[in-house]
């Protein structure tokens, strides 16, 4: 019988179907942070169990950790006590521990396929809706809560009733100043933040398949921005290069029957999806936010749109434009800007610094701007460094933070404040995101380093072409 | 971790008619810092409950006491967002037990089926009915009825059916969660397991 990518990998893990009920399925890597783990293992701890594969989980301490003098003593101390619960659960239980100061710390979803944990074919969880990055590899990746993390540190499996599926094929030739985020905001902005709820994702269509693996980790990145339980892309040369030689990856003959696998993840010619979309990826402009959920972005160029015009109730679209201080029909060239934000799990990798880069080499960060830009981890900060990317920025006057998720979430001090503008390359505008009071504009690094130059919503292939 | 047993609810409801609601406003980033299962409650939609001062919101429904009771309805896609477990924590320690919508986001509803809220997804024209009988109406009572399937207005007698797995019926009749399932197969889980890479 013919089948999906999804089915492969979905099928192959289930362990036992419960009629009437949710499918056993086995997880193959678990990975964990300090904020969604510690109430799991006082779980462990009250029903007197072990974790039964130590070997599969992984943790990182990314989200409450400051970026600025990692090497001094956390001062708050709940996030001090979180990274201590951390540390120490994972060694009385056996569990890797990646922890502040560690050369292998950063976010989870960017120290995952750093180190080869990643691969192709998976099952991939973990107390982080934006999982779902990893399907970029062909993997099947999400979110889990807390519950959930007890389960598999027990047992390794979670129990899921298996979601619909759904294909989004992007093809054609992306414009200038158009990115992988860009393409995912689009998406975004024509399924609504509840669109594909229920279903979970593949991208087709040669616009991924020309995407580098950083690009297709920020498509699948934000495949819960649309209600999706995960996104996932068919595994081909990018992905095996990528993968092959990593830490954790398969060696010699384990990697040779691991490659065998990889090839057999496609879907099949004739397999069939519940419900399918397809765009034209040329007509895709470089986007922002104008509201505060995800769907509401627009091409830069664009005006906010009417009430009438934008999918929901009028109340929730009047309190949302409220929140940002915007009017129906505003333009968004132009919107003074506070604060730029490039880093989190869906723009902190290397290609987003060299964008931010591109755009700012030989001009300087706008005097009423406060840019954060924090790397996804120890090694993209390396990699920063290494290219010569940090005397670019150092000469146009940024500077550059420790690694964490930071501003994206605002649970340490990096915190916009209240009724200020950010331009961030992170994932959510929700109100309070990134401090209470903020008003978040989500962008590509492009629209980022744009805006951090000008000090106001601009759109970048205007940059880009005085420098052609 | 072990919950109250769900039969049967008669209760009145406080009603929130604004749509995609996130995780990050029923529970935000910055109260996520304990290492236990405690106190979420306070802290439940904070942002839109208390000023930056902690001062009470007087216009916020939960500041008003003519609304109370152990029944949230909610605007469409409720609990959108992150995966925290917190948000569904945060409405159970405030002392709801059933989320009223006519659309969930897929972990939300997930995490409050495993720690004993019961997520009862209605069609948008009941959820209007029960917006407007209980803004109406601050006493109306509304019954949740978990082995029948049925959520009733009583002041009407307007009924749904609404869906659960009848796994997660049982489980929810019980106050099981899937950890105790799961610990039962554990030597089924060990054998498939013996046949996976690493």
């Amino acid at each position: 019988m013919s089948k999906t990518l999804f089915d492969k990998v979905w099928d192959r893990h289930v362990v036992r179907k419960i009629e009437g009920g949710p499918d056993v399925v086995f997880i193959d890597r678990h990975l964990i942070h300090e904020v969604t783990s510690p109430v799991a293992f006082l779980g462990l701890k009250t029903r007197g169990i072990k974790v039964l594969y130590p070997e599969r989980t992984f943790a990182t301490a990314d989200h409450n950790t400051p970026t600025i003098n990692q090497h001094l003593p956390v001062a708050d101390p709940l996030s001090a006590n979180q990274l201590k619960a951390l540390e120490s659960n994972s060694n009385e239980y056996g569990i890797s521990h990646w922890g502040l100061g560690h050369q292998k710390n950063g976010i989870v979803h960017v120290v995952g396929p750093e180190n080869g944990i990643t691969q192709p074919g998976t099952t991939i969880v973990c107390g982080d809706s934006h999982t779902s990055t990893h399907g970029a590899f062909g993997a099947i990746a999400f979110g889990i809560g807390t519950s959930e993390v007890e389960m598999v540190l027990s047992t390794q499996c979670i129990m899921q009733p298996k979601p619909k599926k759904m294909r989004i094929t992007v093809n054609g030739k992306l414009g200038l100043g158009v990115t992988p985020k860009d393409v995912a905001l689009f998406i975004i902005s024509q399924l609504t933040t509840s669109g594909a709820t229920g279903y979970f994702v593949e991208y087709a269509g040669d616009v991924f398949e020309n995407m580098s693996m950083e690009g297709r980790m920020t498509v699948c990145n934000l495949s819960i921005e649309m209600g999706a339980r995960g996104g996932m892309i068919a595994p081909d040369e990018t992905t095996i290069n990528y993968v092959k030689g990593r830490e954790f990856s398969p060696k010699g003959e384990a990697w040779e029957k691991a490659e065998a696998y990889y090839r057999t993840l496609y879907t099949d010619a004739d397999a069939v999806f519940d419900k399918e979309y397809t765009y034209d990826g040329s007509t895709i402009e470089p986007m922002i936010t104008y509201g505060t959920n995800p769907g509401m972005g627009i091409g830069i160029s664009q005006h906010i749109p009417d009430a009438e015009h934008v999918e929901g109730g009028v109340a929730t679209y009047e309190k949302s434009l409220g929140y940002m201080g915007f009017s129906e029909g505003d333009q968004m060239i132009g919107k003074k800007v506070d604060y730029v934000f490039v880093g989190s799990c869906t723009n902190g990798r290397i290609e987003d610094f060299r964008a931010f880069a591109s755009i700012v080499k030989g001009r300087h960060k706008a005097d009423n701007v406060t840019a954060w830009l924090v790397p996804g981890s120890h090694v993209v900060e390396a990699q920063i460094r290494e290219e010569g990317i940090l005397d670019i920025l150092t000469e146009a006057g940024f500077t550059l933070r420790q690694p964490g998720c930071s501003a994206c979430l605002a649970m340490n001090d990096d915190k916009v404040p209240a009724g200020k503008y950010a331009v961030s390359t992170s994932n959510r505008n929700f109100e309070g995101r990134q401090g209470p009071g903020a008003r978040t504009l989500l962008a590509s690094p492009l629209v980022a380093a744009a805006a951090a130059v000008t000090g106001v919503v601009t759109d970048p292939r205007t940059l880009i072409e005085e420098l052609v | 971790m072990a919950y109250d047993k769900f039969t049967v609810l008669r209760s009145t409801a406080v009603p929130l008619p604004i749509e995609n609601i996130d995780t990050d406003q029923i529970i935000p980033a910055r109260f996520l810092k304990a290492t236990e299962r405690v106190g979420f409650g306070d802290n439940l939609f904070r942002d839109w409950r208390y000023n930056a001062d902690n001062t009470p919101k007087q216009d916020f429904i939960l500041n008003n006491a003519t609304y109370s009771g152990k029944i949230l309805i909610g605007g469409k896609n409720f609990g959108s967002g992150s995966s925290r477990e917190h948000a569904a924590w945060a409405i159970y320690d405030y002392g709801f037990r059933c989320v009223v919508s006519s659309f969930f986001a897929d972990i939300f509803k997930n995490n409050c089926l495993n720690i004993g809220v019961l997520p009862v997804q209605v069609s948008p024209e009941f959820a209007e009915a029960l917006f407007t009988a209980v803004h109406g109406n601050p006493a109306a009572e509304i019954e949740i009825n978990l082995p029948e399937q049925t959520i009733t207005l009583l002041s009407t007698g307007a009924q749904e059916k609404f869906d659960i797995s009848p796994y997660k019926k049982e489980n929810m009749m019980n106050g099981f969660d899937d950890i105790d399932y799961l610990q039962s197969i554990k030597p089924e889980i060990q054998e498939f397991a013996s046949h996976l890479p690493i």
